[in-house]
């Protein structure tokens, strides 16, 4: 589905991601793990057009989205959750979800209606919230708001930076089950995490980054119990 | 007295008003303080009276005045938001990735530039735009209203009203919002960033052609300098609201007008123009982010 071959970004001089080769495949889960600075949430953002690279092909589906600029690759259906969430603050939560179907609906269509409810489902309290604005969400509701921002252009692939950053436990148990939910349903999952334990364990492959470069991938099983994983991002 | 200068102050608050926008929209999306931007309201003016003598001379003024003022303000409208919309593309497109100070300085090249051409090509007296309405008028608790004194007072409230359904209600203004708070972020739920710049360029210099138009018609003179005094003054009205907040610029424009025609009144008409900059020192130094300004609180 998904294909980057040997990409290479920038940011100014510095190389970030040096020759990145990575595959999803329809229906799966897969996860990018590494330490900071790794080039995790610069490989999504590469993907979805936001950085351009500069050697290297990206092909989504069949076509090269590497020149794509990034609102017409969300069009394609890629759909992007970035790291920090990047709610709109000023935004009510329905203008949220409005503006992540902004591709798909227009404004107080009865169809915009239909996948404004089959999101509140997921997450009943945003529906609770609807009227007011984002930035006066608790952190845990801002990323069910932002992932359900992003399901909203009913996407193909789904990107997810870090989804579980800076929560209470069990609001990241609540998170990855919905993404498990959002998988079952037919959304194929490229996922990044430093909850390493957590991503591999809900992932049918995952990948280990460092320095830009892939440094192994596998199994999520497989690499979960692979020595050199444990010792550097399971911390056992 | 205190009637008149009301009805005054509104008159010119309306047209700041309308003028302030265009800035406060501008710089709530790209940060950017378009010093062009009073040159377009100068162009509204000219480009006025250019059509209304073209359909006068084909004699659809005769036929019917109403028709040929609808026209005149539609075709001046148009045309100045052509020239928001190419002077984006032209002098600040080009530099959406360049330090901040690289548009800003464009921006007065393309004021600059506006000028001279205009004056260039019209002449560097001033023009007269034909008396219309002569000084007809209604009583008004005891104070004569012109109707232009209304009509500029009406138009500039519906455009305000039509302005904010727009800004709140549609795909297109709640995508102008969400790009002013986060364009990468806009960018990743599939909004055209260029096409909603544009759109703001557009919206902005329509606006400000209207209040062009509107000044030419109220003080039947016509300058290519005017843009600058004008462009300074909505500028200020802007700030005093709080740059980037359209409802900011709503009452800032009005309320500027409001004090320049009270304190011409009651103080001293020399000193008219300075008023404006007192109060916005004064409003600097007690709320720096203006009526309305941001707080810059966002929660992680």
């Amino acid at each position: 589905m998904l294909e980057l071959n040997d990409i290479h970004t920038f940011y100014g001089p510095i190389e970030a991601l040096k020759g990145i080769t990575l595959k999803v495949n329809q229906g799966e889960i897969v996860c990018l793990i590494g330490n900071n600075g790794a080039g995790k949430s610069t490989t999504l953002m590469t993907i979805s057009g936001i950085l351009k690279p500069k050697a290297g092909t990206i092909s989504f589906i069949g076509s090269n989205i590497s020149d794509m600029p990034a609102h017409s690759i969300v069009e394609m259906g890629i759909s992007h959750v970035p790291e920090g969430r990047r709610i709109f603050s000023r935004l009510t939560v329905k203008e949220n979800l409005e503006m992540g179907g902004y591709v798909k609906f227009k404004i107080k269509s009865s169809k915009l209606k239909i996948q404004l409810e089959k999101v509140y489902e997921m997450f009943s309290v945003l529906k609770e919230r609807e009227k007011q604005l984002g930035g006066t969400l608790s952190g845990g509701e801002q990323q069910m708001l932002a992932i359900s921002r992003a399901l909203m252009s009913e996407p193909k692939l789904l990107l997810l930076d870090e989804p579980s950053l800076g929560l209470a436990p069990i609001i990241v148990s609540r998170i990855f089950k919905a993404i498990k939910e959002i998988n079952e349903e037919g959304v194929t999952i490229l996922l990044v995490e430093q909850n390493a334990h957590a991503a591999l364990n809900l992932s049918d492959r995952g990948y280990v980054l460092e320095n830009g470069r892939i440094k192994m991938h596998g199994k999520g099983k497989e690499l979960l119990n692979s020595e050199e994983v444990k010792k550097a991002y399971l911390g056992e | 007295m205190f009637t008149q200068q009301l009805i005054n102050g509104l008159t010119l608050g309306g047209v700041y008003a309308l003028i302030a926008l265009g800035y406060t929209m501008v710089y709530g999306i790209l940060e950017l303080i378009n010093f062009a931007h009073g040159e377009i309201y100068m162009l509204g003016a000219y480009l006025g009276i250019i059509f209304l003598a073209f359909f006068t001379a084909i004699g659809l003024t005769a036929y019917s005045l109403p028709l040929a003022l609808v026209l005149t303000f539609v075709l001046s409208v148009i045309f100045c938001s052509a020239y928001g919309f190419t002077i984006e593309k032209i002098a600040y497109k080009p530099l959406r990735n360049a330090p901040r100070l690289s548009p800003l300085i464009s921006a007065i090249g393309v004021s600059i530039f506006l000028q001279n051409y205009v004056m260039l090509t019209q002449g560097a007296t001033d023009k007269i735009f034909p008396n219309l309405f002569e000084k007809a008028g209604i009583e008004f608790i005891g104070t004569r209203v012109t109707y232009t004194q209304i009509f500029i007072i009406a138009a500039s409230a519906v455009l305000m009203l039509f302005l904010n359904l727009f800004i709140t209600k549609t795909r297109m203004g709640k995508a102008m919002r969400a790009v002013a708070q986060d364009k990468v972020m806009a960018s990743l739920v599939g909004i055209n960033i260029n096409t909603v710049i544009s759109a703001t360029f557009v919206i902005g210099s329509g606006l400000a052609a209207v209040a062009g138009l509107m000044v030419a018609v109220y003080y039947g003179l016509v300058n290519y300098s005017i843009g600058y005094t004008a462009g300074i003054k909505a500028f200020t009205a802007a700030v005093l609201g709080g740059i980037g907040s359209i409802p900011g610029a709503m009452v800032g424009g009005i309320l500027l007008g409001l004090i320049e025609s009270f304190s011409a009144a009651y103080i001293s008409s020399e000193y008219k123009d300075a008023y404006a900059f007192i109060i916005l020192i004064i409003i600097l130094f007690v709320k720096p982010s203006g009526l309305f300004g941001k707080t810059q609180e966002e929660k992680v």
